[in-house]
Order: structure tokens, then C-alpha cells, then sequence
């Protein structure tokens, strides 16, 4: 299950829909894996304003992963214009970043480069995933379990 | 003609098969009138600055639909970087779906398909997160499954390897008994609905028979409030002048 899917999720429990500590739900003695996906650039710039980056941040730190910034990138952060990444150093950008081999991205729209903050945030957002481990509502303290990388949201009450 | 997903790896034994609903939501979504439609609503080139919309599919069975819309998204939607999350209370449903729209997106359009989780409904969606909702319900009028079983007949029992013919049985029947006039799941449903669509953009697309009672159903989303607009977009099977399926359109109309 991709990080980003918990972006969209809260509590299953009706009771806790109206509290804010529902979301996010709070990943517990998670396994991870890094699922290689293409970076699609375009997507990366238009998600910004639909990320709850402070939520995300916390999810982040609860599965010990680097501690994002206090703030998203801005837009204009996530792409170099092609004339600029022919230069070996990109002013503002980390150079060892810019020649981070492990990803050779298609690109979007072919006179825009993604930067290493790009890169990092695709990383995050699309290709580290909760393999095994629980999921657990702030509220209610519910624990749903992710199993072979799929969450099970199913309440034993609703069943009956 | 748009392409039709691939689901040959799927076990049919306890999944939901593709069947002519399935096809009447895929014709239904790629008609010029329905392109159009998605297209003013969502497409870069009419809202430059405009968020990844969040297409929710619930009940995916088989990932058909979810797929078809995943690697067509460009068609569709005039963008790429839609995101596709479903969710079905059959976890082997789950496993199959996914690899279904993995599949569709590497074969064709390079969108961003999140996950299909395990779940009643939408009940665990975020609130006015959805910005295209997709329902196949189990719509046929006839008794729902016993639920108390479900904790047991939704995985492999300890010890074996595959499925018995009961735990088959109860999971199919999940994905079509929709209990009184077909409509007890549907219902449930329609009350999540204005919850998790975007109030702005969301749309919902609800497949019906004709047993489901549709103009009533329509009439009762339009009764929600103001705004509320319920419209046939598709119909399939005509039978004595009874149209056997209906695709209804679920929209807010904000001029109104």
C-alpha cells in the first residue's frame, strides 16, 4: 500500500468521522518496500496542493524514514528547463542530486527535468509502500491490518 | 474503440467476471457525450492549474473498469495524472484488481494507480476527497449473503492453498445479491456519497437495473438538495421497451 493512498483514507468507524485525530491513520511496526514506478513529472507538480503535507510529514517520521520539510516544495522546485541541467551545476540544487543515477525519469514535457527534490518526493509518495504492519485510527485507536500489501478496512461490527 | 483490459490471470471461481454491466459502465465512459463531459470537467487544457482528480471505484471485482479508466486516462480525462484507488470487500477481489490495472497501465497510459483496499464501500474514504466515483453494485433483488462468515471465507483457512466451493458461493454472491429490489447495498452507498465526492467537481457514475426502480432512485438524489442532478447517461439490454441497465450520472450542478 503506497503512502500517498493514506492521503485519502480515514477511520472506517462512522463515530470517528467527525474527529480530526481520525486522520491520519497512524502506521505501526510497518514493513516497507520500494516499488520502482516511472516519475511523471506533471503529476508531481499538480499533487502539491492536494498533499496534507503536515500529516504526511508525521507518517513519515512514525515509519523512521528522513524527516520532510516543515513545508512542501514549492512548484517550481521539482524541475530544472533543459538549458539549465546541461550546466553541471544547477544553482540552488544539489549537484551530487541532480546526477542521482538510479532514476532515469521519462520526462513529462521534454524541456523540463525533475530535480532530486522531485525524485525524493516520487520516492515518498508512489514507490515506498507498506508491505505488512497495522494501521491505526488517533481516534478510536482501531488497528486495521495490511497484509501482503493490502489494508483491510472491514469492522467486525458492521459484518453481523 | 477504446482498449478492454486484460484480466486473464483472474480466478472467475470467486471473483465477480466481467459481464455486460461491466461493458455498458467501459461503453458508457468512453462515448463521445461522457468524454466531453469528463473533459470540461477535469482536462488540463481547461484548467491549467487543476489537482490530480481521484477516481474511486467501489467493488472492483475483477478491476475491469478501474483499468480501463487507469490506461485511458488521456482519452477520458485529457491528463495523465489521474489517480485510481478502489476498494472491494473480497480480498481476493483486492489482489486480482490490482494487477489487473498494473497491468493496463503498463500496457498503455502511464496514470497513477494508488491502491484497491480491502473495505465496506467508502467507508473508509476521506470526506469530499473523490472526484470521480464508479459503483457496479450487486443490484440483484435477492437475499444478502450472511456476513457473520465473512471474516473466515475472506482468506485461505490455515493450512490450505485454495478456496472451498462454499467460500466461492458466499463471495460471488457478495458481488451481485443486492437484497430488497436489489437496492440495500446501493442505498448504503448513496448515503456515503455526498460525503466523500468533492463538492466543486465530484461526479458519481451508479449502474441500475431495472428492478432497482431507477427513475426513483434518480428522483431521490435529486430530493438530496439543491444542486442534486441525476441523469441516464447509458442503457444496455433493451427489453420490451424496458431498458434492462441504466448508468446514472450523479452530479452537482453549482450554476443552479
Amino acid at each position: 500500500m503506497k503512502l500517498l493512498t493514506l492521503n485519502f483514507l480515514t477511520c472506517a468507524r462512522k463515530t470517528c468521522k467527525s474527529a480530526p485525530s481520525s486522520f491520519p491513520l497512524h502506521p505501526r511496526e510497518a514493513e516497507l518496500e520500494v516499488v520502482q514506478a516511472d516519475v511523471n513529472l506533471a503529476f508531481l507538480k499538480n499533487i502539491l496542493p492536494r498533499l496534507m503535507w503536515g500529516e504526511l510529514r508525521t507518517i513519515t517520521g512514525e515509519l523512521g524514514l528522513p524527516t520532510l520539510p516543515d513545508t512542501a516544495p514549492e512548484r517550481s522546485a521539482l524541475f530544472t528547463a533543459a538549458a539549465a541541467v546541461s550546466e553541471t551545476t544547477t544553482p540552488g540544487v544539489d549537484p551530487e542530486a541532480i546526477d542521482a543515477p538510479e532514476h532515469p525519469a521519462p520526462v513529462e514535457e521534454p524541456e523540463e527535468t525533475p530535480t532530486q527534490t522531485a525524485i525524493d518526493l516520487h520516492r515518498i509518495l508512489l514507490e515506498t509502500c507498506i508491505k505488512e504492519g497495522k494501521l491505526v485510527c488517533g481516534n478510536c485507536g482501531h488497528e486495521y491490518a495490511v497484509k501482503e500489501g493490502v489494508a483491510n478496512f472491514l469492522l467486525p461490527g458492521h459484518l453481523v | 474503440m477504446l482498449p478492454t483490459p486484460s484480466t486473464s490471470h483472474v480466478c472467475f471461481d470467486r471473483v465477480y467476471e466481467p459481464a455486460e454491466d461491466s461493458f455498458l459502465l467501459l461503453d458508457t465512459l468512453s462515448t463521445s457525450s461522457e468524454i466531453a463531459f469528463l473533459h470540461n470537467r477535469f482536462a488540463q487544457a481547461n484548467s491549467k492549474q487543476s489537482t490530480p482528480p481521484l477516481i474511486l471505484e467501489v467493488g472492483v471485482g475483477s478491476g475491469v473498469v478501474l483499468a480501463f479508466v487507469a490506461g485511458n486516462t488521456s482519452r477520458i480525462f485529457g491528463r495523465n495524472d489521474i489517480l485510481t484507488l478502489g476498494t472491494d470487500i473480497n480480498r481476493f477481489a483486492c489482489q486480482a484488481a490490482s494487477e489487473t490495472v498494473r497491468k493496463a497501465i503498463k500496457d498503455h497510459d502511464p496514470s497513477l494507480f494508488l491502491d484497491v483496499v480491502n473495505a465496506d464501500l467508502a467507508s473508509t474514504i476521506r470526506a469530499n476527497s473523490v472526484d470521480v466515483f464508479i459503483f457496479n453494485p450487486p443490484y440483484v433483488p435477492a437475499e444478502l449473503p450472511d456476513l457473520s462468515r465473512h471474516d473466515s471465507f475472506n482468506v485461505l483457512s490455515v493450512g490450505q492453498k485454495s478456496t472451498s466451493f462454499e467460500q466461492d458461493s458466499y463471495l460471488l454472491e457478495l458481488s451481485y445479491a443486492g437484497g430488497e429490489d436489489g437496492m440495500a447495498v446501493t442505498n448504503r452507498m448513496l448515503e456515503q456519497l455526498p460525503y466523500i465526492l468533492n463538492p466543486e467537481r465530484g461526479v458519481a457514475y451508479l449502474l441500475l437495473c431495472a428492478q432497482n426502480k431507477p427513475e426513483e432512485v434518480k428522483q431521490r438524489i435529486r430530493d438530496w438538495g439543491t444542486g442534486w442532478v441525476a441523469e441516464t447517461v447509458g442503457v444496455s439490454g433493451k427489453k420490451a421497451g424496458w431498458e434492462k441497465l441504466h448508468i446514472v450520472r450523479i452530479w452537482r450542478n453549482s450554476m443552479a
